[in-house]
């Protein structure tokens, strides 16, 4: 499955460029038009992921995450999420990198076929890290009001997290 | 909603570190995570250059045009007032392919580029329209067919079989997005 992955990006990458080519398309000059905007976009994002990570990050090291997976047990026995897994939903939507270290964690301490394994293997791989994405689109535009984005965004990740634990009970337990 | 939660993050932290006696790594995630943002931001310009130039070439074959036509039913269902052959369902479109082919870092310019497009055609400015709001809920879900860094981290970890959460992941995914999804279209009325 690995293999599949690695072909997949130069393969996309080839055909872009090589059906641009055959259709006569001055390739090169139209990537360095396009480069150029893409230089431009980066720095346009640059300020919103200044203040997520940097929130993000006192967060992480005020050892937030220790209480809030404490309040947060009653709400994960109602959603039948094991207890194990509560810090990586509470970091899945803040923080990619975050997650991937508890999810990590989780693997090694509970091992990847446990129940626990299993069900955090499922979440990280069914949800996305929701608000450094909505940073970085919102930060590329002018909109100061999100409007329904964020609660709509919160309730797919809130179902994702308990589908998980669901699914990995009715297909693999 | 985003001023909410930052600050929300920022006087939680200010709380628990106090709480927790751990103000002096607080005081060094502010310091150093800033500068963070930065490094990341260098690696993704080069990302971001790539996919924003490939994307420019794709649309001057008019493969993007092709795409979108394709995708054409899916487009209606989730992006109704948009012409299909806009710049913004172009761009829309190429977000998504990437997103399924596990391509996320190609995933983000592209989606960008998008939200770009459709500001353009947005009725109020400074307000995100229904369509941006649809465009970033799709991102925020995972649209992902095999989620190869996953399955890579349960191999390290000695997993008998890394690939048998796949159905358990689509599952968890399909209804998570549709739950999304469905909330995009029955809050764009409530807010204003």
């Amino acid at each position: 499955m690995n293999q599949i992955s690695n072909y997949i990006l130069p393969i996309v990458i080839v055909f872009i460029v090589g059906y641009g080519f055959i259709k006569k398309v001055p390739v090169f000059d139209c990537f360095l038009a396009g480069a150029k905007e893409g230089l431009a976009t980066s720095a346009q994002i640059l300020p919103a992921l200044v203040a997520l990570i940097t929130a993000v990050g006192m967060f992480k090291a005020s050892g937030a995450l220790d209480i809030l997976t404490y309040a947060l047990r009653p709400v994960a026995r109602f959603l039948r999420l094991p207890q194990e897994v509560i810090p990586l939903a509470i970091l899945r939507p803040i923080s990619g990198s975050g997650a991937l270290v508890i999810f990590q964690d989780i693997l090694q301490q509970y091992g990847p076929d446990s129940f626990a394994g299993r069900v955090a293997s499922v979440m990280q791989g069914s949800t996305e890290t929701t608000f450094y994405t909505i940073a970085v689109y919102y930060g590329a535009t002018k909109v100061q009001k999100t409007r329904h984005t964020l609660p709509s965004a919160l309730t797919a990740d809130l179902v994702g997290f308990f589908m998980s634990a669901l699914a990995v009970r009715l297909l693999l337990f | 909603m985003m001023s909410w939660l930052f600050t929300g993050m920022l006087v939680l932290s200010l709380l628990f570190g106090i709480l927790n006696g751990r103000m002096e790594q607080v005081s060094i995630a502010a310091v150093n995570d800033c500068g963070n943002a930065v490094t990341l931001i260098l690696q993704l310009a080069g990302v971001m250059c790539l996919w924003s130039g490939l994307m420019r070439v794709a649309e001057a074959s008019d493969l993007t045009g092709k795409l979108s036509r394709l995708f054409h039913p899916v487009m209606r269902l989730l992006f109704h007032d948009l012409p299909t052959g806009s710049p913004a369902a172009k761009a829309i479109v190429m977000n998504l392919t990437a997103n399924l082919l596990g391509l996320g870092n190609a995933a983000t310019p592209l989606g960008i580029a998008a939200m770009k497009e459709l500001e353009k055609a947005a009725p109020q400015k400074g307000k995100a329209s229904n369509e941006m709001a649809m465009l970033v809920v799709l991102n925020t879900a995972s649209l992902q067919l095999i989620p190869t860094t996953t399955a890579a981290l349960r191999l390290a970890n000695g997993s008998a079989a890394p690939m048998e959460i796949l159905p358990a992941v689509w599952l968890a995914s399909a209804v998570s997005i549709c739950a999304g999804i469905f909330m995009a279209k029955a809050l764009s009325g409530r807010f204003h």
